[in-house]
């Protein structure tokens, strides 16, 4: 029976991460104020992305003005389907996924159909800062849509389910895969009621899931049962997370990251304030792995290959119920 | 470690210097730390403007008697730079009188005076000689058949002069009734034709000006009253409600027909009141006044009393902040917008709370159905806040409006409230509404509001007020406390609950 409240000294046990704890101890200690903005706009991500080689969906034009927007139509003619997103969006709001057409209107990802109207007041609200942080003036991305991989299939209602690694020093400490429900709209976002994946960190296997903060075991659309779930492909995937490190100079990020059918796993946006639920998916705190990374020495100069391959030996699991290791 | 370790170094002593520094206050002024352990003293600051016209003025102001119903002139003073100044005595009224030789411009004189509050309502004034002022007027014969029908319709129903004045108001605030509207209508206030037909018949008035004293008030007028002769005393009457005797919150400044303010040498001269009720003791007073220690001349006392008015409500809001950081950090309720609570709040502190509450939700509700009319319009995000903001201000007049209109005068303190900070809040809670749905709307709204009370019933508490302003370094105790929390590492209290699904694991 789950109890309406837990005690400090429970939480301590498990080694939670609480959000004082997050904010003092690790993101003002080591995310650089000035580093904030390479994450918090999306198209400097990508950008920087390119530069390092880290593949991440093909950005298709940027629109600055809001007098482009009055023949915007012309630029949008020769694109089939697209993602439209706000530079400076947080929590995945403003971002609007078309993945086909019917005539003259576009079809969103939820089966709903827009005009051009729509897509232009869309476009205006994403200029005018309806979406961005503290509502400053804003660009709106136009960017390839994922062609999201079939081993998914059955476990994510319309929405891309989407890999949240949170990083530390480059090294990724906890791995969770989010699948988008009913109840979140076909979005990935936890607190919108998607469902939470735990992924064991040595093979991308499912450790946990929750939805909504309380433990599920299967889908609640499609039924499947999640506990199949594997990512192939995982380390791989570490791998671009890991790299992200270097790419931004941020110590403490969320990565998230899509598997395309066709290019393999893609970097969609980092986070600099990554949220907390992805304990509970876990079952685990984040503090015992983020202790040890922090006391580690870290004066070899090792390469993602070489931080990827520690933490998958020593974040293994040894047994789905064993307590984390110290 | 070291870093934290000065770090709280820094806040404990910042907080000792804080209560230091408030204990040393309390040993050399004598304010004690306790509301209430002193008579309610009174500031009341008249401050006079005018134009020179470039030569000599004289500028000459009644003042309230030394005892009046009520209330003692303690100590008093003028403040006006180049003035000379002097306090006469004419006929039994005090009066203030600057002059100067030269003066050119817009010129502001001030007069302070410290009251005591003794309770007695011995009116020394109350046992002249029944001798009334005469009072001219300008009646043509219509209404001077008004004035006699009015008044046989009052004394029909009354056996003495009180019960005659009764009657009286009570038909001068008939507002329908032709006689009073063609009396009134070249009467300047109500006062003025209550006294001209009270003379009519042969009761002896005098007019006396009163001035209503309430907590940190500004840009106060007179009020206009009435005193009748009973027969063996003179009592106070109330010409608009009708009420007899000297209210307790009632200074009476000025008595007999001359003028409040005569100015030779001026004009556009106006005088208005500020008022401030201060938590020092009477006894102490005095040495308050003459000592001329840094804390007395360092304390908010001896600012302007507007200014001061101003500075209770300014020292109040580090203790709303710390409520807003304490129900974040520590407790983790979510709120829409970090500060809002604090601003409602001080709207509260004018409005009483039910009220606030109640108008609060109002506004921001009727707010929400407006915008998501908004929303189809296609606006750009700036004009469509411009819009929200306007039509706040809609609201709130309407509101008031009504509200008056119905009989609530309360309605109008609605206006207090921050009305840009309103229409960020709606638009907020409208695209909450939209992308979260309505329960996240309730649940960040009802966390605004309950912050907003919390800070508001601290903000109220008497020996808070009475602490922040008269130790404004206790401040500092609160600056530390808000520092400490800012370190605060631990978990929230919301987070006991979040996290409640890892009791049921290992």
């Amino acid at each position: 029976m789950t109890h309406a409240w837990v005690s400090t000294r429970r939480l301590k046990e498990f080694g939670m991460l609480g959000m004082n704890c997050r904010n003092v101890d690790f993101i003002n200690r080591y995310n650089e104020r000035k580093l904030f903005p390479l994450v918090d706009n999306k198209l400097k991500t990508k950008l920087l992305a390119q530069e390092y080689d880290v593949p991440t969906p093909a950005l298709k034009f940027v629109v600055r003005e809001q007098h482009e927007i009055s023949h915007i139509e012309r630029e949008l003619a020769d694109l089939e389907s697209f993602a439209l997103k706000p530079a400076k969006g947080s929590g995945g709001k403003g971002i609007l996924v078309i993945t086909g057409r019917k005539g003259d209107l576009f079809i969103r990802s939820s089966g709903a159909l827009m005009d051009i109207a729509d897509i232009r007041r869309h476009m205006s609200n994403i200029l005018a800062g309806l979406y961005s942080l503290g509502g400053t003036a804003d660009v709106a991305i136009i960017e390839d849509l994922i062609a999201f991989d079939d081993c998914f299939d059955g476990y994510s209602y319309e929405g891309v389910p989407d890999i949240r690694i949170i990083v530390f020093r480059g090294y990724p400490v906890m791995a969770m895969l989010r699948l988008a429900t009913a109840a979140s709209d076909g979005k990935a976002n936890l607190h919108q009621g998607a469902v939470g994946v735990g992924l064991a960190l040595d093979s991308g296997r499912c450790l946990n899931a929750a939805q909504f903060g309380r433990p599920i075991k299967l889908h609640p659309d499609t039924g499947r049962p999640l506990s199949d779930i594997q990512i192939a492909g995982w380390r791989d995937i570490l791998m671009l997370s890991s790299q992200c490190f270097e790419m931004t100079g941020l110590g403490y990020i969320g990565t998230d990251i899509v598997l395309d059918k066709f290019a393999g796993p893609q970097l969609l946006e980092l986070n600099a304030r990554p949220g907390l639920a992805i304990q509970i998916t876990n079952g685990r705190g984040l503090l015992p792995r983020l202790r040890h990374i922090e006391n580690m020495t870290v004066n070899r100069r090792f390469r993602t290959e070489h931080r990827v391959d520690y933490v998958m030996r020593q974040f293994a699991e040894v047994d789905p119920s064993a307590q984390p290791s110290e | 470690m070291n870093q934290k370790r000065t770090f709280f170094g820094i806040l404990i002593a910042m907080a000792l210097s804080g209560i230091v520094i408030a204990v040393l206050r309390h040993f050399a002024t004598g304010i004690p730390f306790l509301p209430g352990q002193e008579q309610s003293v009174w500031l009341v600051e008249a401050r006079v403007d005018f134009e020179a016209d470039g030569g000599p003025v004289t500028v000459n102001l009644s003042l309230p008697d030394a005892q009046t119903p009520g209330f003692e002139v303690y100590e008093e003073q003028a403040a006006s730079p180049g003035y000379g100044f002097a306090i006469l005595a004419l006929d039994g009224n005090r009066r203030a009188e600057w002059t100067k030789r030269d003066a050119q411009g817009g010129q502001s004189l001030y007069y302070k005076a410290q009251l005591v509050e003794t309770g007695s309502d011995s009116n020394s004034a109350a046992d002249d000689p029944g001798i009334g002022e005469e009072h001219l007027d300008y009646w043509d014969d219509a209404q001077e058949l008004a004035a006699k029908e009015v008044l046989d319709l009052a004394s029909e129903k009354s056996s003495s002069p009180q019960s005659l004045t009764r009657e009286l108001v009570k038909l001068l605030n008939t507002p329908d009734s032709q006689n009073t509207a063609l009396l009134s209508s070249n009467s300047t206030n109500q006062a003025d034709l209550l006294m001209l037909l009270l003379n009519r018949a042969d009761i002896a008035t005098r007019s006396v000006m009163g001035l209503y004293l309430e907590d940190a008030r500004r840009r106060q007028t007179l009020t206009p009253m009435v005193e009748i002769y009973t027969g063996e005393k003179w009592l106070l009457v109330n010409p608009v409600s009708g009420e007899f005797g000297v209210p307790p919150n009632l200074l009476l400044w000025h008595r007999g027909g001359v003028s409040v303010l005569d100015i030779t040498g001026g004009k556009k001269s106006r005088v208005h009141f500020s008022m401030i009720r201060q938590t020092v003791p009477a006894l102490q007073l005095a040495q308050v006044k003459n000592s001329e220690s840094a804390f007395t001349r360092l304390g908010v006392q001896h600012l302007p009393i507007e200014e001061q008015s101003m500075f209770k409500l300014l020292l109040l809001l580090p203790l709303g902040a710390a409520v807003v950081v304490f129900m974040r950090v520590i407790i983790g309720l979510k709120t829409s917008g970090t500060f809002m609570p604090v601003l409602i709040a001080l709207a509260f502190l004018q409005t009483s709370l039910v009220t606030g509450l109640i108008s609060f939700v109002l506004v921001v509700a009727a707010g929400l159905g407006l915008r998501s009319y908004l929303s189809r319009l296609n606006l750009l995000l700036v004009s469509r806040i411009a819009t929200l903001i306007v039509l706040v201000v809609f609201m709130i007049s309407a509101f008031s409006i009504i509200g008056y209109q119905l009989g609530y005068s309360t309605g109008m303190t609605i206006t207090f409230f921050p009305m840009i900070i309103i229409a960020w809040t709606i638009e907020r809670m409208s695209i909450l509404w939209e992308e979260d749905g309505p329960s996240e709307v309730l649940r960040q709204g009802g966390g605004s509001l309950l912050v907003a009370v919390i800070a508001y019933l601290l903000m109220q508490t008497p020996i808070f007020v009475h602490l922040t302003f008269n130790f404004p370094e206790l401040n500092l105790v609160l600056l530390a406390s808000i520092l400490a929390m800012g370190q605060y590492t631990g978990y929230k209290l919301s987070e006991l609950r979040r996290f409640r699904s890892m009791d049921d694991l290992g």
